[in-house]
């Protein structure tokens, strides 16, 4: 009989589904306003060292100006989810934020190209990574969000991913075949960006829905940034449409244009001539540092970041854009 | 046929029409996205196209630039998650993927995660991404790319999504599912198989202008020449028409070629 094969790759966070359980217990469930700032809401509910994860899809529905606040407050040695993770992973990787990441997609903007600085930040030997693909991460939130420690899938088999991942061969208890066991991620806290929410966190979604169902229960904290904030009779009026119940939530903050320069599925388009400023600025160490002060560090909020980039008739321009006026 | 056309051009034609009416594919940005739009609006007009990031079945109104922006839910059918497309896979509920290039050895392993040592590695690429997933679960996979010694190669240092693995009966022994596997790569030069026994890849079909010699002088390993193979036929003015003028009217694929 061949002998099943684990990964040599590390599990960053919690496993035991039990301690998880008696932490969602104690969670604040109440039906309360939990409306914020940005800043509060970075200094309080993310420290120096916890996992975390974003929601989204790199340059879609990101939450962007939590991420530039995570890298103005210096927040160090964070973990990090790089389930497709592009223009997020390419600021946090600016602001030299994390220490480990579980990688599916990372350093690349599909088909903008690859970031040079967040490659330089992984080749540096600097940050753990262990290896999956886009199903074991949407997967492996699946299982923390149901409560089990591990999902089996057929996927990654036979492949270095799997070679370098934490991942484990089993076999199935009813057919004898070979599976993959995914482990439960449970992140410290979830960064979402939605469409609309509540004052206490009920969030709908336009488009498509990533892994933030499951990210949102997995997750010990959530921060949902939304691009407006609508009456909780709304939510009442569509409840198929809610995606996250508000109980999961800890911190709401409404951030109109919130994902730029990313897009917003029924919002506004990517804006892909910033995109590849940032790209083209990497190439050049003086001047990337002079477009992070200027883009991030100097910005006292995020509307400052939007004014420095042409404000509200750049968004107009990106709202036509999605729209194909 | 005097028509002109670069090799991407061509690539995108030979590829779309490997796309049969009916069939579901999940596709990448890119080329296999172009090659897609371009089946549907030629011989394939009820191709469902799936993206990993929970785009289903759009009418897509220009190429997307990434695979889960708005453009791939433009008029679809449903917007969903990552997990529910992979679990689609998964059941056996999706006929083709449709990669785009990277190093590929002689059994259709990709590589698109390091060159050089793991924990220090010369390049750092993205990884996965949906890759692995989408060749280890849907029925076939496609790779489109151009062809070079350095792309051809075996000696990949990572293998970041399966093919074939070690050729033969590798891929089942590995757990993954039975029947699937690489099913064509398509290249500048010509388009290639798999020995139904060895598993090693094989050319079935060369391009218009090219002799058999190119297909070797291309590639890092030998690509096996069967005693029987076809001739790609050029594109036609209608697919290089639709192509140029609906598909990808920016040039932002075919202006690469």
């Amino acid at each position: 009989m061949e002998e099943l094969k684990t990964g040599r790759g590390e599990i960053f966070t919690e496993m035991d589904s039990d301690s998880m359980r008696n932490y969602f217990r104690n969670k604040n469930k109440k039906l309360v306003s939990k409306e914020t700032t940005v800043k509060e809401a970075v200094s309080q509910y993310i420290g120096n060292g916890d996992y975390i994860a974003i929601g989204g899809f790199g340059g879609v529905r990101i939450p962007t100006s939590v991420l530039h606040e995570i890298v103005r407050q210096g927040k160090k040695d964070l973990g990090f989810s790089g389930h497709v993770a592009t223009h997020d992973c390419q600021i946090l990787a600016a602001g030299k934020c994390f220490n480990r990441c579980d990688a599916a997609y990372i350093v690349g903007l599909e088909a903008r190209g690859l970031s040079k600085h967040a490659r330089k930040v992984f080749q540096s030997g600097d940050i753990k990574v262990t290896e999956w693909s886009n199903a074991a991460l949407s997967w492996r939130f699946k299982a923390a969000a149901m409560g089990v420690p591990f999902l089996p899938a057929r996927t990654m088999l036979g492949t270095d991913t799997f070679e370098y991942s934490a991942g484990k061969e089993i076999l199935c208890p009813f057919t004898g075949n070979k599976l993959l066991a995914l482990p439960a991620l449970h992140p410290d806290v979830a960064v979402i960006h939605v469409n609309r929410a509540d004052v206490y966190g009920n969030c709908q979604i336009d488009g498509i829905i990533v892994a933030d169902d499951d990210i949102a229960k997995a997750s010990k904290r959530v921060i949902i940034t939304t691009e407006k904030i609508i009456d909780n009779e709304e939510i009442r009026n569509d409840p198929g449409k809610t995606i996250i119940p508000f109980w999961l939530v800890d911190a709401v903050i409404e951030v109109p244009f919130g994902s730029y320069p990313g897009n917003m599925p029924g919002e506004y388009f990517s804006d892909e001539e910033h995109l590849l400023e940032w790209l083209s600025v990497e190439n050049d160490e003086e001047r990337f540092v002079e477009f992070l002060e200027k883009n991030i560090y100097s910005c006292k909020n995020f509307n400052e970041y939007l004014m420095k980039n042409g404000g509200i008739e750049k968004m107009r321009k990106l709202r036509r854009l999605e729209k194909f006026i | 046929m005097s028509t002109q056309y670069n090799n991407m051009e061509l690539m995108i034609t030979i590829a779309a029409r490997n796309l049969e009416d009916g069939a579901v594919v999940v596709v990448g940005t890119g080329v296999p996205c172009a090659a897609a739009m371009l089946a549907q609006k030629t011989r394939s007009p009820n191709l469902t196209i799936l993206f990993e990031a929970g785009g289903v079945a759009p009418r897509l109104p220009a190429m997307p630039i990434s695979v889960g922006d708005s453009r791939t839910t433009h008029k679809g059918i449903k917007a969903t998650t990552m997990a529910e497309i992979m679990e689609m896979c998964q059941a056996g509920l999706v006929d083709y993927c449709f990669l785009g290039g990277a190093q590929i050895d002689r059994y259709g392993n990709l590589n698109s995660t390091v060159i050089g040592d793991y924990y220090r590695p010369k390049t750092r690429f993205p990884g996965s991404g949906g890759a692995n997933d989408l060749a280890s679960l849907t029925w076939r996979t496609l790779v489109v790319c151009p062809q070079s010694p350095r792309r051809f190669t075996d000696q990949i240092d990572f293998v970041t999504t399966p093919g074939y693995l070690t050729g033969g009966n590798a891929r089942e022994e590995a757990g993954l599912p039975k029947g699937t596997g690489p099913y064509r790569v398509i290249t500048d030069i010509g388009v290639y198989g798999y020995n139904e026994t060895t598993r090693a890849m094989e050319l079935r079909k060369l391009n218009p202008g090219r002799i058999v010699e190119d297909v070797n002088e291309n590639s890092g390993f030998e690509i096996l020449i069967p005693e029987e193979y076809g001739m790609v036929d050029p594109p036609t003015e209608e697919e290089l028409r639709i192509l140029r003028e609906e598909v990808d009217p920016d040039k932002i694929i075919i202006g690469r070629g």
